[in-house]
């Protein structure tokens, strides 16, 4: 389990601290000029004739950190499944800044092109150590070429300290990922998120099976991690949705059904059927 | 029960002992052509042309394990034809060997003599060239390469997975079995390539002849085995067990599989070939029986029993069953594949790491 009680406030500072590097909004390629990062214009997805989204439109702002909630089968997941490539949307059209048409690329090349995922269960490579599992995901060249060449740099050596730091294995970084509990699997995820050095985050349920500590130590980090990546957080915690959210958006059959705060959200009549009421 | 004896047995036998019986078998290896050539046949230390020609075929097999191995235990494809590369490599040998037969044929022709019993008046395009042993050897290499390529590029590209990909193999290997049964096609029907006579002008039972091939497939072995472990230990191995074990987050870390799962498939099917090509001149016979789906099952399960996600284990795995098989099929012929059978289970319930694991010290441990 994580050393929660000692020097607490000696690791709340470090990520306090300016690790988690800045710059990375204006990487080439990725054209913001209109402020959004991420525009999902009408689209729908259906399997076998159930209609997963409906007309789904969204975006989200350069540097935001944006929380999703809904009922199960709302589409949360299916949303990020077309964002990153993994289910092709029937209609409709999603866009990564203003040029980039993500239906025209692979996972790994959205990938490249500065989108990071964490699935709704923590998936890291077992077998390997942490700090192997972050030297996979640094950025870097992805060819087969390079990988048999591949020799760890100074720089990048500093980058996995700094991550380790950040996401608080620093005393792990020798041991085998499948034995970490948990909370500290979910955290070498976002650490390997972030070595990949993304612009948008996607985070599908972060704070599933952490302890109240930990989920506010999730917290923390997202925050710090605002305004320098832009970040879509889907949690079903509604206490850690009040801890960090400025924007709520709620999707009910795969489209939106309200946008706003969270407790314009909560007020909302609408939202209270399909969703918190029950 | 099973964990105690093997933790007591890893406890006596740590890494240090391991690596010294790894130097005392390949200086055993090294010396049996030594002792085949410049020993006296009635001497207690001479070794025989047959245990010579047994050890230099269980070394091509262990090859072929391990070949087996880098794309089932660490990149988790159970492929279940790798006999077909085998086979390919020992046909693309096989035709050099047969046209260097020359003159010397029962029908004293310039063609094999299976081709002037079928009345064949030239020789098929695709084996034109292959008197020549450095072609023979690309053809052996190359052909099984050629066609992980095609084969690996379709099935990877449209993400076949887990059983899917094992039936395909198994299907792809039955499929050029009956291919290779057919007497028009080229490949010498149902007896295949045998009766040679010599390599490069040397006598194919010279004593001299069998140390070399047998030299060389300890050489071929030990290569393939330090080339594994650099390939492992590298970020492109790393990369390989990722596949086998989270391919998704693998590709949202922005890695295409594709490339990765291409390479380390051709790569295998190309050292099967060398194998082959090593394999054929050593045992004096290549047919279509090598293709057969059963051979291709039987190197997945050396390397279960040996150890799969090491090195070491598919090598021990092949030489152990090989040399099992070869004193039971004299012993007891009718019993072997019952004592195979059982030895798959009894290596999948109680071992799951393989003889290796009982070897190995515990990783968890530390």
């Amino acid at each position: 389990m994580m050393p929660v009680t000692t020097s607490q406030a000696l690791q709340r500072e470090s990520w306090d601290g300016d690790t988690p590097a800045s710059g990375r909004l204006l990487q080439p390629g990725v054209d913001v000029t209109h402020g959004q990062i991420l525009y999902l214009d009408d689209i729908s997805v259906s399997f076998d004739g159930f209609r997963a989204l409906n007309r789904l439109s969204l975006s989200i702002g350069v540097g935001e950190l944006r929380c999703i909630i809904g009922p199960n089968g709302a589409g949360k997941t299916t949303m990020m499944d077309v964002i990153t490539g993994k289910t092709r949307a029937d209609s409709g059209s999603a866009f990564f800044g203003q040029t980039i048409n993500l239906a025209q690329h692979s996972e790994a090349e959205i990938a490249q092109l500065g989108i990071g995922r964490k699935f709704q269960k923590p998936t890291v490579f077992e077998a390997m150590t942490v700090q192997e599992n972050l030297e996979l995901a640094l950025a870097g060249p992805r060819s087969v070429w390079a990988s048999l060449r591949a020799r760890l740099s100074g720089q990048q050596r500093d980058r996995i300290d700094e991550l380790l730091t950040l996401i608080r294995l620093g005393e792990q970084r020798a041991r085998q990922a499948g034995l970490l509990s948990h909370g500290q699997k979910q955290w070498l995820e976002i650490g390997m998120l972030l070595a990949q050095e993304p612009q948008l985050l996607l985070l599908d349920e972060p704070v599933a099976g952490m302890t109240d500590a930990e989920t506010e130590k999730t917290a923390e980090l997202l925050l710090t991690l605002k305004g320098r990546h832009s970040l879509m957080v889907v949690e079903h915690d509604m206490d850690f949705i009040a801890s960090i959210a400025g924007k709520v958006t709620v999707l009910a059959e795969g489209a939106v059904l309200a946008e706003g705060s969270l407790q314009q959200v909560q007020a909302d009549e609408r939202v209270i059927e399909v969703y918190l009421g029950r | 029960m099973q964990t105690a004896l093997s933790l007591r047995l890893a406890t006596r036998l740590g890494p240090q002992p391991l690596k010294l019986a790894g130097g005392a078998a390949l200086a055993v290896l090294l010396a049996m052509p030594a002792l085949h050539l410049w020993t006296d046949p009635a001497s207690s230390l001479h070794v025989s042309a047959y245990t010579l020609t047994l050890v230099g075929k269980i070394l091509c097999y262990a090859i072929v394990a391990l070949a087996m191995d880098l794309v089932w235990g660490y990149t988790g494809l159970l492929s279940l034809g790798h006999g077909l590369f085998f086979a390919l490599g020992g046909y693309g040998m096989g035709m050099y060997l047969m046209r260097a037969i020359g003159h010397d044929g029962n029908y004293q022709s310039d063609l094999p003599d299976f081709m002037v019993f079928l009345d064949w008046k030239t020789l098929p395009w695709f084996w034109q060239g292959s008197e020549h042993l450095a072609w023979a050897l690309c053809l052996a290499v190359g052909v099984p390469g050629l066609l992980a390529l095609v084969f690996g590029w379709l099935a990877f590209r449209s993400r076949i997975k887990g059983v899917y990909f094992s039936i395909m193999t198994q299907a792809l290997t039955y499929a050029a079995m009956l291919l290779f049964f057919r007497n028009e096609t080229g490949f010498g029907g149902n007896n295949g390539f045998t009766d040679f006579k010599r390599i490069l002008g040397y006598g194919i039972a010279a004593p001299g002849t069998r140390a070399t091939l047998f030299l060389l497939t300890v050489l071929l072995l030990v290569a393939a085995l330090a080339a594994g472990f650099w390939l492992v230990n590298s970020k492109f191995g790393r990369i390989l067990t990722a596949i086998r074990d989270a391919e998704s987050r693998l590709m949202f870390c922005g890695y295409n599989p594709l490339y990765y799962k291409l390479f380390i498939w051709v790569a295998s099917a190309m050292l099967c070939g060398l194998a082959g090509a090593l394999y054929v001149p050593q045992v004096g016979i290549i047919n279509p029986g090598e293709m057969s789906p059963a051979n291709s099952i039987e190197i997945a399960i050396w390397v279960a029993v040996g150890g799969r996600g090491s090195l070491i284990g598919p090598v021990l795995g092949a030489g152990f069953i090989n040399a099992a098989k070869s004193w039971f099929t004299v012993a007891f012929p009718e019993y072997w594949l019952f004592f195979l059978g059982g030895l798959f289970i009894a290596t999948t319930l109680f071992l799951p790491r393989g003889l290796l694991g009982l070897l190995r010290r515990h990783k968890e441990k530390a």
